[in-house]
């Protein structure tokens, strides 16, 4: 990798910065990590989604906050203190529908943010970390949404919340002890939720550290980029700011307007309504659904006739994203230099989609025949397609460097832009 | 060197040869962008430190009702109003004329006995020490009233009298009476 | 422009993936002309308080409305006089008093609307095992909203097709998931007199209390509506500010 001479920011040379960085080097971090940190000159706008999510894990954070002021983690009380932050807390719909909204925009964003790893190759060399990373964060993300859906105690709070947790049980021996110490109890009761309000509290905190580790290892190697090449030179490469401190705030803008469309216009699209009935233990609801962000996997869980293949499947659906970097044994990153593989990606976003579809229709029938399909597909996409293609397809000629394609080749164009990160 | 060359690239042609320094980065559009941006966050933050005070139902909280019949003179009865003790005391003639006494005393905080009482007979006060909020003693005929026959702070030492003025002691300003009403004769309304 | 047709095929993408998400099961209501739909929707107050008096006069018979207080009537227009006088009307359970017994005085603008039976199973034995639901949500926990709420007061059929068996003591209803309902047609013209002189039809007051339901479970509707144009005007003008910002920082960068 290019290395880059580093200029200090003129705030660097304030008295008081100085004394500070001397001592606790933050503003050294700030400069070098932020301000100066190259970033490849040819990012496109799918390089928002990653502090997209940044911005969203702040947001849930802030508005549970404000939420869990207000609310009460028992049976007897949640639903109504749930109803008394939306009828009387002062704002108190507005942080809900922020709070219950963004649960959706997070997992959006994510999702497009994953997509844009797989078709940019993002998890290759020497990013492996960086995609474990982003995985944890994933699954963290995942259980912290489960069981936040559970605290508003609707009937898809508790029916959900059963229906996941005996998932458990599919295993042998072990299960059904699993499934008891996971309620503290014999069924989804006060203790479940009393543990999955202290858990859902405490996991985005475990996600901003995973998320800090996640930027630590990102900034070893710096970002990958539409071409997926590694950066060459100084030209390669312009500092964060302003560049993609412009671009990812008008970036987060109009993803606001999309947000807010949903908190003020549509606020319960996302949602169930079955979930603005209060629990009942005694009634399951004719149709339970997760949240559709969770549809694809549930879609293979389904898709498995046998309760333990089931739940394997679905757990082995995540679990083989983290050998993916090996799986995939292509050496060109990039999907736009491998047209065999970019096709292959479209038809695996299908293939997600309809698995997020069958996810949602009554398992039986057509929807349950596409989901099994897809789910042949999906594992199939990364234990056969992907490592066959390493071999098989012929990758386009890659640029020699990622100033070549845009300054038209060779140093003179790089000269006429300005020398960006280069010593004047 | 020269400069840091983001601004070089960041800049347009004219302006950048204008202020070599980089200070141009910080032109209209930039602060325009941030103070709109920084005026849209503090709203937001406006809202949710708003949904800390109190809430709609908080507010509307239904008033006490107190039954005056069962106390007798010299008695003294304590109620929750909004969370906090309210002191009912049914006083006696020469708890009156005490009080009435004292309005010429010299008072921390002055304010004549009939300007805290609807009926003499009946004061009321909330129960919580003008100090730091403990609630005083001289409720129950064991306590100790202090000095001048009222209440007496255990917290910090605070003397009231019998008409809930502060007499001596740390607390500034005399015991609050709360806003009520008469319903009938024997029925009082806190709130 | 790759990346931007990119980024709407993602978003389009999602966007089918939870149209499906929401397929809901059962017949779909027929969508009402509501005054209260829309970016800038707010509710029709005369219809708000035509739709209470059938509420209170018809529904709340069975039907409890436990999230809802006197005091939130004032948001369907009534003054604080008038709820203080209506909650009057009620008689609601307090205590315990001195001798630690529970008793019962005139409501009051901070109490819940009373239940009409003490518990479930109270309700259950009075209607025939059929259990009336709480009202305050109908519009938010039925698939479709007040739409629904208005397609079942108005969906009661006395024949029920040929063919189609119905239970002892149940009704055929064109809305009502399996189409057989314990509750009976609840609404007949003129069941109500309206205050404002308005024909008391049958739609007139399915639609009048769906719109005070679709208020009871969305109090806030207006509140959020405004709150909601402001806050995406205000959001254009930032994004309008950010791009030119963006397009300014970027000029001199070829990428």
């Amino acid at each position: 990798m290019a290395k880059y001479d580093y200029v200090p920011s003129p705030f660097m040379a304030n008295s008081i910065v100085k004394w500070v960085d001397h001592r606790l080097p933050i503003f050294s971090m700030i400069d070098t990590q932020l301000i100066k940190y190259p970033a490849p000159r040819n990012l496109n706008y799918f390089w928002n989604f990653g502090s997209l999510a940044g911005v969203m894990l702040v947001i849930m954070i802030l508005s549970g906050i404000f939420l869990a002021m207000n609310y009460n983690p028992s049976t007897a009380g949640a639903f109504d203190s749930v109803e008394r932050i939306m009828r009387d807390v002062n704002y108190g719909w507005l942080i809900r529908y922020i709070h219950m909204n963004g649960a959706s925009m997070f997992f959006i964003v994510v999702y497009i943010h994953m997509f844009r790893g797989l078709y940019y190759g993002s998890y290759k060399y020497p990013r492996e970390i960086l995609w474990w990373l982003g995985l944890l964060i994933f699954l963290a993300m995942m259980a912290t949404a489960f069981m936040g859906y559970v605290l508003p105690w609707g009937q898809m709070s508790f029916w959900g919340a059963t229906v996941i947790t005996n998932l458990f049980s599919a295993f042998p021996i072990v299960g059904e002890s699993i499934v008891l110490w996971l309620w503290g109890g014999f069924s989804v009761d006060n203790p479940t939720l009393n543990r999955f309000f202290a858990l859902h509290y405490l996991l985005p905190f475990v996600i901003a550290g995973l998320v800090l580790l996640h930027l630590w290892a990102l900034h070893v190697h710096g970002s990958n980029n539409p071409l997926g090449i590694d950066a060459k030179g100084p030209q390669d490469k312009i500092p964060f700011h302003p560049y993609y401190t412009a671009k990812d705030a008008f970036g987060l803008a109009v993803f606001l307007i999309f947000y807010g469309y949903f908190v003020f216009f549509s606020p319960y699209t996302l949602g169930h309504p079955d979930n603005w009935i209060p629990a009942n233990p005694l009634v399951t609801p004719p149709h339970i659904v997760p949240e559709w962000y969770f549809l694809p996997f549930y879609a293979i869980l389904r898709a498995v006739p046998d309760k333990l293949g089931g739940v394997l499947l679905m757990f082995g659906s995540i679990a083989i994203l983290f050998l993916l970097p090996w799986l995939d044994t292509s050496r060109v990153r990039s999907a736009r230099f491998r047209p065999v593989y970019k096709v292959f990606f479209w038809l695996f976003v299908v293939c997600c989609l309809a698995l997020g579809w069958a996810g949602a229709m009554p398992a039986e029938g057509v929807p349950l025949f596409v989901g099994q399909v897809a789910t042949i597909w999906y594992f199939a996409h990364f234990l056969v397609i992907l490592p066959l293609l390493g071999w098989f397809e012929r990758p386009l000629p890659l640029p020699a460097s990622i100033a070549e394609p845009i300054l038209g080749g060779g140093r003179a164009g790089v000269m006429a832009a300005g020398k960006p990160m280069e010593k004047a | 060197m020269a400069q840091p060359d983001s601004t070089t690239t960041a800049m347009g042609e004219g302006e950048g040869r204008k202020h070599p320094d980089g200070t141009t980065r910080r032109d209209f559009l930039y602060l325009a962008s941030a103070a709109f941006a920084g005026t849209g966050a503090a709203l937001t933050g406006w809202a949710f430190i708003h949904s800390m005070n109190p809430a709609a139902d908080v507010l509307a909280l239904a008033s006490t009702e107190v039954n005056l019949q069962p106390i007798a003179p010299g008695q003294a009865i304590t109620v929750t109003w909004r969370g906090k003790p309210v002191f009912v005391r049914h006083r006696t003639a020469e708890e009156i004329a005490k009080a009435k006494a004292d309005d010429s005393a010299a008072l921390p905080d002055p304010q004549p006995d009939s300007r805290r009482v609807q009926r003499e007979q009946w004061l009321v006060l909330l129960g919580v020490c003008t100090h730091l909020g403990c609630v005083p003693l001289g409720q129950k005929p064991a306590d100790s009233k202090g000095d001048y026959g009222g209440w007496f702070c255990p917290c910090h030492g605070s003397h009231y009298d019998t008409s809930g003025r502060i007499r001596r002691g740390p607390a500034p300003r005399n015991l609050e009476v709360p806003t009520y009403s008469f319903v009938n004769d024997s029925n009082i309304r806190i709130g | 422009m790759r990346t931007a047709k990119l980024l709407i095929a993602s978003v389009l993408a999602l966007g089918l993936g939870m149209g499906a998400a929401s397929a809901a099961v059962g017949p779909k209501a027929p969508v009402q002309e509501w005054p209260h739909t829309g970016f800038f929707g707010t509710f029709d107050r005369a219809a708000l308080q035509r739709g209470y008096q059938v509420y209170k006069e018809v529904c709340a018979a069975c039907h409890a409305m436990k999230q809802i207080r006197f005091r939130n009537l004032e948001g369907i227009g009534l003054s604080a006089a008038e709820v203080a006088a209506l909650a009057k009307e009620y008689e609601t359970t307090d205590g315990p008093n001195d001798e630690g017994e529970m008793f019962k005085r005139p409501a009051r603008a901070a109490d819940r609307f009373p239940s009409p039976f003490p518990n479930e199973l109270a309700a259950r034995a009075a209607n025939g095992g059929a259990y009336p639901l709480d009202l305050s949500l109908i519009a938010k926990n039925r698939a479709g909203g007040e739409n629904y709420v208005y397609a079942l007061l108005t969906g009661y059929r006395d024949n029920p097709p040929p063919g189609f068996v119905l239970g002892d003591g149940m009704y055929y209803n064109d809305w009502f998931a399996g189409h057989q309902i314990a509750m009976g047609p609840p609404l007949m013209a003129d069941r109500v007199t309206y205050a404002d002189g308005t024909p008391a039809t049958v739609e007139r007051m399915a639609k009048d209390v769906s719109t005070f339901l679709a208020w009871a479970a969305s109090p806030h509707l207006e509140a959020r509506n405004s709150l909601g144009v402001k806050v995406m005007l205000f959001l254009f003008i930032l994004t309008g500010l950010l791009y030119a910002t963006k397009r300014k920082v970027w000029r001199n960068i070829k990428h």
